[in-house]
C-alpha cells in the first residue's frame, strides 16, 4: 500500500454493466501521481468505458471513484467541470470539432475558459502545435487531415490548458513509425518535465513497454494483473502470457462463442 | 402496453426539461455568444432562402389561379388577390415555411448534431468542461427560432408577388383593384396571426430538430433515422399547432 499521498485516482469495487452484460465486476485500481499508467486488455474489456467512468461521462452502478480523495459521484455540474479542467483527454478518433480550423480547435479550451488576449492565445496554440509537428497545418480544417494528423492535433488540444492529468485513448493506433516515436517521447517528456499524470489505453504491448511505469491488465471485469511492463512480460499467469505474447490459444478465447466449425460448415441440418 | 406508456411519458418529460434548459440558457447565448447565434441564423435562415422563395412564388401563383377560376364564376375577379393573400398570410406562409424549414434546415441541424455526437465531438467538449447544450445546441435552436418568422414573411411576400403575376399579368385583373382589395380586407389581426404561428412553428421545428440530433443513436443508421423523425414529427406538430392556434383565434 505504501504512502497515501501519491494516490491520484482510486477506484473501489466498481461495478458497471451495459444491458445484461457486466463490464466491470468489482474492479479495484489505483493510479499514482506523476506516473504513466497503462490500461491494457483484450478488446471488449471496457478500457474506454473505464476512462469514461473516471471522467464521469458515465456513472457506475456501484462502487466509488476518488480523485484526489474526492468521491466524484458527489460533485455537481460546476464542480465536475472544474475538475475536468484539470484533465486533458485524447479521444480514439481525435474528436476534433469539424466546424473549426485546426488552430481554432486547439484554441477552443482557451477561448472558452480564459480571457487571454488573441496574441497570447496565438502564441500558446502555435507552441503546442509545434510540439506535435503541425504548426504548418494551423489553417487546415479537420476534414483535410489524415487520421494520424487529427490525433496529433487532438493531442495538442488536450495539452493546451496544461492539465494535471492526461488521458490517452489508443494514442498509437494509425500513426506512422516516425510520428509514433515522436508521440511516445512527447508523452514521456511531458510526464517527467511537467509532472503530469498520464493514463493510457492501448493494445500496443511494445509501445507500452517503452513508455509506461505501471500497467494494469484488465480481463473479465477485474484487474487480472498489474506491475511494470517487465514484470508483466515475465509473469507466469497464462492470461498475461497470452496477452503479452499475442498467442491465439489461452484463457482468452480468440473466437467468439459459436457452434462447432465443422458442424456449421458441413452440418446436414443447415437450411 | 404499460411499458410503452411509461416510456412515452418519460420521453415527453425529458423533452420538456430539454426545452426549459434551452430557454434558460438562451439569454446567455444571445448576449454572450452573439456571433455563434448569428452564424446559425445564417445557416438556418439565409441558406433556406432559395427554397423558400421558389416555393413561395409558385404557391402564390397557384393560389391566384384557383382563386381566379372560382371568383370569376361570381364576376368577382377583383377578389383574386384577397383570396391568395388571406391564404398566404394566415395559413400557407407559416405552415409551408415550417414544413420546408424542417426539410431544409431541420434535417441539417439533426444530422450535424447527431454526427457530432457519433464522432465524440460532444463528449470531447464535455471533457473540456464546455457544456455542449450551451455551446452547440442553444445557438442552433435560437438560429432557427429567429430565422423562421423572417422566412415566413418572405414566403408570404414572394407569394403575393406570384399571385400578382398570375392575377394581374396573366388574367388582366385591374392592378389597382387587385391591391386595393387586399389592403382593405387584410388587417393587422390577420398579420399577427401569421406572425404568432410562425414564431410557434419556429420554436417547435428548431426544438424537435435539436432534440432529435442530441438524442440520436450515434451510428450512421441512428443519425439517418433521427433525421427522418425530425421531418415527420415536425410536420405533425406544425399541423396540429396550426389547427389549435387557428381555433383559438377565431
Amino acid at each position: 500500500m505504501g504512502d497515501y499521498s501519491d494516490k491520484l485516482i482510486e477506484i473501489h469495487d466498481l461495478k458497471f454493466s451495459r444491458g445484461h452484460r457486466a463490464i466491470f465486476d468489482g474492479l479495484n485500481l489505483t493510479i499514482r501521481k506523476g506516473e504513466i499508467t497503462a490500461l491494457m486488455g483484450p478488446s471488449g474489456t471496457g478500457k474506454t468505458t473505464l476512462l469514461r467512468l473516471i471522467t464521469r461521462q458515465l456513472i457506475p452502478q456501484q462502487g466509488t471513484i476518488y480523485i484526489d480523495g474526492v468521491d466524484i459521484s458527489t460533485l455537481n455540474q460546476a464542480e465536475l467541470y472544474q475538475l475536468r479542467q484539470r484533465f486533458g483527454m485524447l479521444f480514439q478518433n481525435g474528436a476534433l470539432l469539424t466546424d473549426l480550423s485546426v488552430f481554432e480547435n486547439v484554441a477552443f479550451p482557451l477561448r472558452e475558459h480564459t480571457k487571454l488576449s488573441n496574441r497570447l492565445i496565438r502564441h500558446i496554440v502555435l507552441t503546442k502545435l509545434h510540439a506535435v509537428g503541425l504548426r504548418g497545418a494551423a489553417d487546415m480544417i479537420p476534414s483535410e487531415l489524415s487520421g494520424g494528423m487529427a490525433r496529433r492535433v487532438a493531442l495538442a488540444r488536450a495539452m493546451v490548458m496544461d492539465p494535471d492529468i492526461l488521458i490517452y485513448d489508443e494514442p498509437f493506433v494509425g500513426l506512422d513509425p516516425i510520428s509514433l516515436g515522436v508521440i511516445v517521447r512527447l508523452v514521456r517528456r511531458m510526464n517527467d518535465a511537467l509532472g503530469i499524470t498520464s493514463i493510457l489505453v492501448s493494445h500496443d504491448v511494445e509501445e507500452i513497454a517503452t513508455v509506461a511505469d505501471r500497467s494494469f491488465l484488465l480481463s473479465d471485469g477485474k484487474v487480472a494483473a498489474s506491475g511494470s511492463p517487465d514484470e508483466l512480460r515475465t509473469a507466469s499467469s497464462e492470461l498475461v502470457k497470452q496477452f503479452m505474447h499475442g498467442m491465439a490459444d489461452g484463457p482468452v478465447a480468440f473466437h467468439y462463442d459459436a457452434p462447432g466449425y465443422e458442424e456449421q460448415l458441413l452440418g446436414r441440418d443447415s437450411e | 402496453m404499460y411499458r410503452n406508456a411509461t416510456e412515452f411519458f418519460r420521453t415527453f418529460g425529458a423533452f420538456q426539461l430539454f426545452f426549459l434548459r434551452l430557454v434558460r440558457y438562451s439569454p446567455e447565448a444571445l448576449f454572450g455568444r452573439f456571433g455563434l447565434v448569428v452564424k446559425q441564423v445564417y445557416n438556418a435562415g439565409a441558406l433556406s432562402l432559395v427554397i423558400i422563395m421558389i416555393c413561395g412564388l409558385f404557391v402564390g401563383a397557384v393560389l391566384a389561379l384557383q382563386a381566379y377560376s372560382n371568383m370569376s364564376i361570381f364576376n368577382a375577379e377583383d377578389w383574386t388577390g384577397v383570396a391568395a393573400a388571406f391564404a398566404l398570410v394566415k395559413e400557407l406562409g407559416p405552415v409551408m415555411t415550417a414544413l420546408l424549414f424542417a426539410g431544409r434546415a431541420g434535417t441539417a441541424l439533426t444530422s450535424e448534431i447527431g454526427l457530432m455526437k457519433a464522432t465524440d465531438q460532444l463528449s470531447a467538449m464535455e471533457m473540456m468542461a464546455v457544456d455542449p447544450v450551451r455551446r452547440v445546441l442553444v445557438p442552433r435552436f435560437l438560429g432557427g427560432v429567429i430565422a423562421m418568422p423572417f422566412l415566413a414573411a418572405i414566403f408570404s411576400a414572394i407569394g403575393l408577388f406570384g399571385a400578382h403575376l398570375v392575377g394581374v399579368e396573366l388574367f388582366q385583373v385591374d392592378v389597382g383593384s387587385f391591391w386595393q382589395q387586399i389592403q382593405l380586407t387584410i388587417d393587422m389581426s390577420d398579420i399577427n396571426e401569421g406572425i404568432l404561428k410562425s414564431v410557434v412553428f419556429g420554436v417547435a421545428a428548431s426544438l424537435i430538430a435539436v432534440w432529435e440530433g442530441y438524442n440520436a443513436v450515434p451510428t450512421a443508421e441512428g443519425v439517418g433515422r433521427a433525421t427522418t423523425r425530425t421531418v415527420v414529427i415536425t410536420a405533425i406538430a406544425v399541423l396540429v399547432f396550426d389547427f389549435m392556434i387557428t381555433a383559438a383565434m377565431i
